[in-house]
């Protein structure tokens, strides 16, 4: 208890850093997933073939090594700090299994969907954007749930390159209190306090659109 | 009926999930504990016939991972070798020395968990540890330096005393604290270890790297861009450490170091390790 109380700014400010990469890594990758998973069900077959890419590399390399790679290669052409780095990576490595999720969500659309509205007049995008994606989202929305938690986990990768969330911070209070066990018991509750309200969320949405249909 | 069963079957196993989770969690405190308890490591490592000894594994001239053979190579892996060779003549009892790779960060709550019998890892002695592990007499005298690009202008540490400046140190050393004290207004970034430091330092993330004059030099002789500048600012000796409350073992490493200095073998690593490095006179860690 000591050890919250003579610490909790410093957890605090963690918990502000895990926060905000965690919201803004949610909502670039939620863009960019969307995006290329779109590409992938596109009738053009080089386009495909760049969405496809994009997902394979994104979703088979390991996350630490792309957080290193913007913090210690692309840092050297655009000044970038560790906290930056961190969240772009967690964006591109969240982004490609997102891709997977909505690509999955849209398959599953059936395409008479698509055809009914291309044939009531719409174009493809109006269709895609009107008639198939709420479709697909809600479809993949247990599946999205899973990646979001992920994502606030992941953003532990912070603090390997200094970007100041909760655990960096939980790093130093351990290394300055030498009471790892305690602190690291500290830090997983304060990651619970964003997980399990969007865990819950998640699961309202989920049931709230069940009833809606 | 149906649905009076399911609500039953969630309940059930909300508890019994619950009761494990709990179970769990005292079992887990109840292990740490119970390594937190006082076991005498001389005894320990007289009964088992060895001493494991926590090493660095990134620290060049003090123990750096030779990733052929998995063996960390270096002045420390030396001394723990030379250590245990004449504690087994002192006790009597012959003992092998095993080795584990350590962090600057895990080396204390290994110790404190007896994973590792003792650590010579390039560890300084400071008031704030010796609270909670107990050292041997200096094996090694260091102290606080920074390394810094060739052309960067910094002089010292003083220079560095301004918000636009960035210095790189490693998560559970001294210099991460100490760093704070002389340049008060600069921006700290604490790495995981020296060699992801060195990378950040390369890739421009900071302007210096500071911690132990000894650790820099090791990589300014792989990196002939950079340079220790300014001299050292702190004098921080390195001690083996062990456990709290280890009085025999002490006692034993003490008088087994002693020896080693005088019989010629302390300066003879001394000379292995640190005859090559350019700008540092070696001779002056020489024991007399």
């Amino acid at each position: 208890m000591d050890l919250l109380q003579n610490n909790f700014s410093t957890f605090l400010q963690g918990f502000g850093y895990t926060l905000l990469s965690s919201i803004i890594a949610l909502v670039a990758s939620m863009i960019l997933g969307t995006f290329f998973a779109i590409l992938q069900i596109l009738p053009q077959k080089w386009v495909q073939k760049v969405g496809n890419i994009y997902v394979q590399v994104f979703r088979n390399i390991p996350l630490l090594i792309i957080t290193f790679f913007f913090f210690l290669v692309v840092a050297k052409l655009i000044p970038m700090n560790g906290f930056t780095a961190g969240t772009i990576a967690l964006s591109l490595y969240t982004s490609a299994f997102i891709a997977e999720t909505v690509r999955a969500g849209i398959l599953s659309v059936n395409s008479g969907q698509m055809e009914g509205a291309r044939a009531n007049g719409l174009s493809f995008w109006q269709a895609m954007q009107h008639i198939v994606l709420p479709q697909a989202f809600k479809i993949a929305l247990p599946s999205l749930g899973n990646q979001f938690i992920n994502l606030v986990k992941n953003s532990s990768i912070l603090a390997f390159v200094g970007g100041l969330d909760l655990m960096y911070q939980g790093n130093m209070v351990a290394a300055n209190t030498f009471d790892t066990f305690g602190t690291y018991i500290i830090v997983a509750l304060f990651y619970l306090v964003i997980t399990l309200p969007l865990s819950y969320y998640m699961q309202h949405l989920e049931r709230k659109l069940k009833h809606a249909a | 009926m149906e649905k009076a069963k399911k609500r039953q079957f969630g309940i059930i196993a909300t508890i019994v999930l619950a009761a494990v989770i709990v179970l769990g969690l005292m079992w887990a405190t109840a292990t740490a504990k119970k390594n937190q308890e006082h076991q005498d490591t001389l005894a320990r490592v007289e009964k088992l016939g060895r001493i494991v000894w926590g090493v660095k594994a990134d620290t060049k001239l003090f123990g750096l991972m030779d990733t052929k053979t998995g063996i960390s190579k270096g002045f420390d892996v030396d001394i723990a070798k030379a250590l245990t060779v004449q504690l087994s003549k002192q006790t009597g009892v012959p003992m092998s020395a095993e080795f584990v790779p350590v962090s600057s960060s895990s080396k204390i709550q290994l110790l404190k968990n007896t994973n590792i019998d003792g650590t010579v890892s390039t560890m300084t002695i400071t008031p704030e540890r010796e609270k909670i592990i107990d050292f041997t007499k200096q094996y090694f005298d260091a102290g606080q330096s920074i390394l810094v690009k060739k052309d960067s202008g910094i002089k010292s540490i003083k220079d560095m005393n301004d918000s636009k400046y960035t210095i790189i140190v490693v998560v559970g050393t001294t210099a991460a604290e100490e760093t704070k004290k002389f340049a008060p207004k600069a921006k700290l970034l604490a790495v995981q270890d020296y060699a992801t430091g060195m990378q950040a330092l390369k890739a421009g993330q900071g302007q210096a790297m500071s911690t132990d004059n000894a650790i820099l030099y090791g990589f300014a002789t792989e990196n002939p861009d950079y340079q220790i500048v300014g001299g050292t600012f702190t004098h921080g000796p390195y001690g083996i450490a062990f456990d709290n409350d280890q009085g025999p073992m002490i006692r034993e490493t003490n008088k087994a170091l002693a020896t080693l200095k005088k019989n010629g073998v302390y300066n003879k690593l001394i000379k292995k390790w640190f005859s090559n490095v350019p700008g540092l006179d070696w001779h002056e860690l020489e024991a007399k």
